[in-house]
């Protein structure tokens, strides 16, 4: 069982910081698997896969912007975190499975979409590109790491999904999310044409995550 | 004494992975699980740990290469007696779920995933108990569902096949009562409509029909089911159809052909329509280039393009440039059928019920599986001679599945 902590509108790196500190206590048996839920302010982040010609505009410019860039090491290329974008953080100790990596995206793929099915949209998966998609444009990107624990074995991952709740996404077209030109973006409240309650939305992603992950 | 550390097998379907960043420099003292590297592979950045205690040696998959599963990707150098340890190959160990058995409030909430994975295997879900919050039915209950699937599949029925009913020439007055129900027609089932009769006013249609042995085949498919179901992919009969198809068609190049008037044009790519019933329509997508992809490769496609025909998400590339029409028409049952061509090809196969039969082999009675293949042709473009060899050579390629056939 995970403990859930709501943190509301977090800057990124002390967040960042904050993930690799619970890394360590749950890798130390300090505390329970963790789920954080929480929103940032205007970000770019670049995953270890990260071409710098999906950064579409100067470092000058996204500063000007208000958008800060960094460089983190999660799976997965470039990304927009923002206001309205209900990102999650699953501090997970995936113990005794193996550590099928691809078989914990799907995991979080199906919360997901269970989550977005008590709105009425129907998520789904695109082959080759992890993420839930609605009609060919992506409403949740994903993208983690996987730490070995360095007290037991197994694996305890970090980082996690961006679900796009009531996201600006204009300021999508500052990057090439994830590194796919073809598909566009989209968010839950574009899909249901009116402004999503957040709360709302973290419950149903908390009882998702807690079906799929208990 | 040095030894290879290779790149680890990171998931049931992974392959390869991008060394995304060194942790250890050529000459650090690593310890055991201590991570050396990270590895990405699609969103997923995997520490991998050391499996001895020792010292880094040299390098040879450098910070963003790509490396498949067990070639080295560096060496290091170790006390000769901790290698004996063998490779961890931990198995997954299922997560024992929690059932709630008196609570059933959620058990009719359907997630879009299991409806669909509930329809390709025709599950009947009013038949599982849900193991998740409520009762509810989860992925992994369905999953459950298919391995186990007599006891709750759902009988063959009612769905709607390519056969349209043959016109009567002089249609009397219509009688309409108040008591039948008036359905307007649909813009797509106006189109099934016209091109059905299209095709059938315009090409002389001829029909042949064999019987083939899929024994072999269906102990072959048995056997891969759960593999298969395990990524995700529920394996049909239909990949290996198709395959079979698929093959043949590269030896009878007229078979693979468009009839254009005043010529025939054969073409070189083969590229199967399938027909898929979804909401009271009929469609054929299009699995392109079928001759480059394996049973795998097919079964993916199919399963890509059944979910966007029931989510009604395909697009116009994935309904055209089809070069030859299968069709399941065994999945709801029937054991015969005389199917339409599917303009502006010149043929089209059907795929029949298999069903257990008594036949004579060697003189002695045996129970086979066996399936009829039905085969429309245009006689314009093909004759007997051509649409039978055609024929026999699929039925011989679905015959020649046994069950240690290699995928």
């Amino acid at each position: 069982m995970f403990e859930v902590q709501r943190l509301g509108m977090v800057a990124y790196q002390p967040t960042w910081d904050e993930q690799k500190n619970i890394v360590r206590s749950v890798d130390e048996g300090k505390i329970a698997d963790q789920l954080l839920l929480l929103e940032h302010p205007h970000t770019v982040t670049m995953g270890r896969g990260s071409h710098l010609s999906n950064l579409l505009l100067s470092t000058q410019d996204y500063k000007a912007k208000g958008i800060n860039v960094v460089e983190i090491d999660r799976g997965g290329d470039v990304t927009y975190h923002g206001p309205g974008q209900l990102v999650g953080y699953p501090i997970f100790y995936l113990g005794d499975q193996k550590h099928d990596a691809h078989s914990y995206l799907r995991d979080i793929e199906e919360a997901l979409i269970l989550a977005l099915s008590s709105f009425g949209i129907s998520g789904e998966r695109m082959e080759k590109h992890t993420g839930v998609w609605v009609n060919e444009e992506k409403v949740a990107a994903i993208g983690v790491k996987f730490h070995k624990a360095r007290n037991k074995k197994g694996y305890i991952t970090s980082h996690g999904f961006a679900l796009n709740v009531n996201t600006d996404l204009r300021y999508f077209s500052t990057i090439v999310p994830c590194g796919i030109l073809e598909y566009g973006v989209t968010s839950m409240s574009r899909i249901l044409g009116k402004k999503v309650d957040m709360d709302m939305v973290m419950n149903e992603v908390e009882m998702a995550m807690r079906e799929i992950f208990t | 004494m040095t030894i290879d550390i290779v790149m680890p097998q990171l998931g049931e379907s992974v392959t390869e992975g991008t060394i995304s960043r060194w942790l250890k420099k050529p000459g650090d003292e690593v310890e055991e699980y201590e991570p050396i590297c990270e590895v990405e592979t699609d969103k997923v950045n995997t520490e991998i740990p050391s499996l001895y205690n020792g010292k880094m040696g040299e390098i040879l998959a450098q910070e963003g290469q790509t490396v498949a599963v067990g070639e080295i990707i560096c060496k290091m150098e170790v006390e000769s007696e901790t290698v004996s340890q063998a490779v961890e190959s931990d198995k997954p160990i299922s997560k024992t779920q929690e059932r709630n058995e008196a609570d059933t409030s959620m058990k009719h909430r359907y997630s879009p995933a299991v409806l669909r994975l509930a329809q390709e295997n025709q599950i009947d879900l009013t038949k599982l108990s849900g193991s998740g919050k409520g009762g509810r039915i989860t992925r992994k209950d369905v999953l459950h569902a298919v391995e186990n699937k007599s006891a709750v599949s759902i009988p063959a029925k009612n769905v709607t096949a390519p056969v349209e009913k043959r016109k009567v020439k002089e249609t009397p007055p219509l009688e309409i009562l108040v008591e039948d129900k008036i359905v307007p027609v649909s813009s797509i089932r106006r189109t099934i409509a016209e091109r059905m009769v299209k095709s059938k006013t315009e090409i002389p249609h001829a029909w042949t029909m064999m019987e083939a042995d899929v024994s072999g085949l269906v102990a072959l498919r048995n056997k891969y089911k759960n593999d298969f179901a395990a990524n995700g992919i529920p394996l049909t009969f239909m990949p290996f159809f198709i395959k079979a198809t698929v093959d043949t068609l590269r030896e009878f190049p007229y078979v693979n052909s468009v009839w254009a008037e005043d010529k025939i044009v054969l073409k070189k790519d083969i590229n199967i329509s399938v027909a898929i019933a979804a909401n009271d329509a009929l469609y054929v997508p299009v699995i392109h280039q079928a001759d480059e992809k394996n049973i795998f490769g097919i079964a993916r496609s199919l399963q890509h393009l059944i979910h966007k025909t029931r989510n009604g998400n395909l697009g116009i590339a994935d309904t055209q440039g089809g070069t030859f029409t299968v069709n399941n028409t065994g999945s709801f049952g029937s054991i015969a059928s005389q199917p339409i061509i599917n303009q502006p090809q010149v043929a089209i196969l059907s795929f029949e019920s298999i069903v257990k039969k008594p036949v004579v082999i060697d003189d002695m009675i045996a129970i086979r599986n066996r399936m009829n293949l039905c085969l429309s042709l245009d006689h314009r473009v093909l004759d007997g001679l051509t649409a039978g060899q055609f024929l026999a050579r699929v039925k011989e390629r679905l015959e020649s599945y046994q069950v240690d056939t290699a995928l």
